[in-house]
């Protein structure tokens, strides 16, 4: 049977017909797993829970035996970034300095799939603390993009991304700071969901910048990411800034046109540089937009190219306070050299921490010291308001805007090395949405060559909503993926097996 | 904006990060090309604006003080790196 790149919902089904049970379809994909993942393959996962999931499965089959109401992800396995803790199964962050770190609870999100019995198959690869955009930066090496496998995934959730693309896993838990769920999902050519800030618990997820970090989902379809928001989301005391506000019916409320919806083009999207044939592509699905009944409006968004520069001074002041906690003392790695307190901390962190974890930290280290606070980090909080206020108006006359997710394809593997301005380059088109907390998708849109011609890669597109407005955002990519059928393709060399 | 390697050591000194000598130099490179970059910001009048610091409008969030006990003390003091006992063993601090 042919599993691999089929849809939650039609697995779910396959599940109730009782066409297959939960622990068939898990050993299916962690079959998968042996077969193309593993340090010599795509290395998107660092650790696979084969066990765990196994026990998971034979429980998830109980449930789906005995009760008619079970939830469409019982026994639906999943692959959750190794940035959220799991109780029990070690979290590394992608970082030496948690090496053998082992959680004592799970995150909020991993709760809820627990409780819906979703099976967890293994923690994906990311840059080394979400720092990066093409998954290089990790301690266990770069993941690679099915696609072209001599080329990134992207980052910083490239292994969850990397997974989903390959057929390894129907879906996969990923998190957003400043596009590391639109880019890779772009770079992959599958589906990406970053919430509104606030939308899904932080709880139990190691922190990079708290004032953007935003746990989404990597999956096949817009259906799939619809399906996953209504489980994922809500509120959480153990996360104060987690909304109160009602979640929708996300998939119910779907629908296959788009008459009356108003969509904005911000020309500031469209920047010098851009691969002339990703934005050829853009420009199509623009049009089926319209086709759909859509009315597409050009609109401006002047402090577009200021986003990435907030970003590039917001993040790694939280990061430089984020990560002061990793200091050798109560977890993680502590240096077998330190002869007294104060090398614990310089030589467990000097150890533990790759390179750009420690560019990171003392970038923002420098922006918040004596003298240079003003300068920097208020500066940059400052015209982070500009931007919110400038979103904020835009989405006073349209219902979403929509642009590409990344202005090139997938690169080689070795670009971002030794280069400190590459993640803030690479998400330019993603950063300002994350700085003013707003949902945002990548879907799916064609395909354009690479730089040197050798290869067809996915092209992203990318729709971006008023907070809260994960409906705007569904209704459009959903509406879009009944008419094309860009989201069907997958790579070659993932047969079955 | 071009660092010094004084100051690079300074603030890996506030940073707690012990860097060698070639380190300091790769950061000293490293960090003046971002600060060079983000330097275009001052180009946006901000005058009279105020700063941000939660974009979702949320202010002052707040729960009862209640006291009660972590379900996971054992399980914290089990992933100690050192421990004598159930308590956590350091180096000396002086």
């Amino acid at each position: 049977m042919e599993l691999a790149f089929l849809e939650i919902s039609e697995l779910a089904e396959k599940l109730r017909n009782k066409e297959i049970s939960s622990v068939q379809l898990t050993k299916y994909f962690l079959k998968r797993i042996k077969e193309y993942d593993g340090a010599s393959g795509l290395n998107s996962f660092l650790t696979v829970t084969e066990e765990e999931a196994l026990a998971q499965a034979l429980e998830a089959d109980k449930i789906l035996a005995s009760d008619p109401h079970a939830s469409v992800l019982t026994g639906i396995p999943y692959a959750a970034k190794d940035l959220f803790s799991t109780k029990g199964i070690r979290t590394t962050a992608s970082s030496k300095i948690l090496d053998q770190f082992v959680p004592v609870f799970d995150a909020n999100v991993i709760e809820k799939l627990n409780t819906e019995k979703g099976i967890l198959l293994g923690k994906t690869n990311l840059d080394e603390f979400a720092h990066g955009s093409s998954t290089e930066t990790s301690a266990y090496g770069p993941s690679k993009n099915p696609w072209d496998v001599t080329r990134i995934p992207g980052g910083s959730s490239g292994g969850s991304a990397a997974a989903v693309a390959a057929g390894l896993v129907p879906f996969a838990l990923a998190t957003e700071t400043g596009g590391s769920i639109r880019q890779p999902a772009s770079l992959c050519g599958i589906c990406g969901w970053k919430p509104t800030y606030g939308r899904v618990s932080r709880y139990g997820v190691i922190a990079m910048t708290s004032s953007n970090d935003s746990p989404g989902t990597i999956a096949r379809s817009v259906k799939d990411l619809a399906i996953t928001a209504e489980i994922l989301s809500g509120h959480d005391p153990k996360d104060s800034t987690t909304s109160v506000k009602e979640i929708p019916s996300y998939v119910a409320n779907l629908r296959s046109d788009l008459k009356g919806v108003k969509i904005g083009v911000p020309k500031e999207y469209f920047i010098p540089g851009m691969q002339p044939e990703v934005e050829a592509r853009i420009h199509e699905a623009i049009a089926k937009l319209k086709e759909l009944g859509a009315e597409i409006i050009e609109v401006s968004l002047p402090l577009t190219k200021y986003g990435s520069l907030v970003y590039a001074i917001v993040t790694p002041a939280e990061i430089s306070s984020n990560l002061a906690r990793f200091d050798g003392i109560r977890y993680g790695h502590r240096s077998d050299g330190a002869k007294d307190l104060s090398d614990i901390y310089d030589q467990s962190r000097e150890e533990g921490f790759g390179d750009e974890a420690k560019r990171r930290i003392l970038t923002g280290a420098y922006a918040l010291s004596a003298g240079y606070y003003d300068a920097y980090y208020l500066k940059a909080q400052k015209v982070r308001r500009l931007l919110v206020n400038e979103f904020h108006e835009v989405f006073q006359k349209v219902d979403a805007l929509v642009c590409a997710s990344v202005p090139n394809v997938a690169q080689k593997i070795g670009s971002a090395k030794d280069n400190p301005l590459f993640g803030y380059i690479a998400d330019q088109l993603n950063i300002p949405a994350s700085m003013a907390g707003l949902p945002a998708l990548s879907i799916p849109c064609g395909f354009a060559k690479a730089e040197d011609a050798s290869v067809e890669m996915p092209v992203g597109l990318q729709i971006i909503g008023p907070q809260w407005g994960e409906q705007n955002i569904f209704n459009i990519g959903h509406a879009y993926q009944t008419i094309t059928d860009w989201h069907k393709k997958y790579p070659k060399g993932f047969g079955e097996i | 904006m071009i660092l010094t390697a004084e100051e690079v050591r300074k603030i890996a000194g506030l940073a707690r990060i012990k860097l060698s000598d070639s380190e300091v130099e790769k950061f000293r490179k490293e960090l003046s090309v971002v600060l060079d970059y983000v330097s275009e910001l001052e180009k946006v009048d901000t005058e009279g604006v105020e700063e941000i610091s939660q974009v979702t409008g949320l202010e002052n969030v707040l729960r009862e003080d209640h006291a009660k006990l972590s379900e996971y003390r054992d399980a914290i003091i089990a992933s100690f790196p050192e421990r004598k006992d159930d308590f956590l063993k350091i180096k000396s601090i002086l």
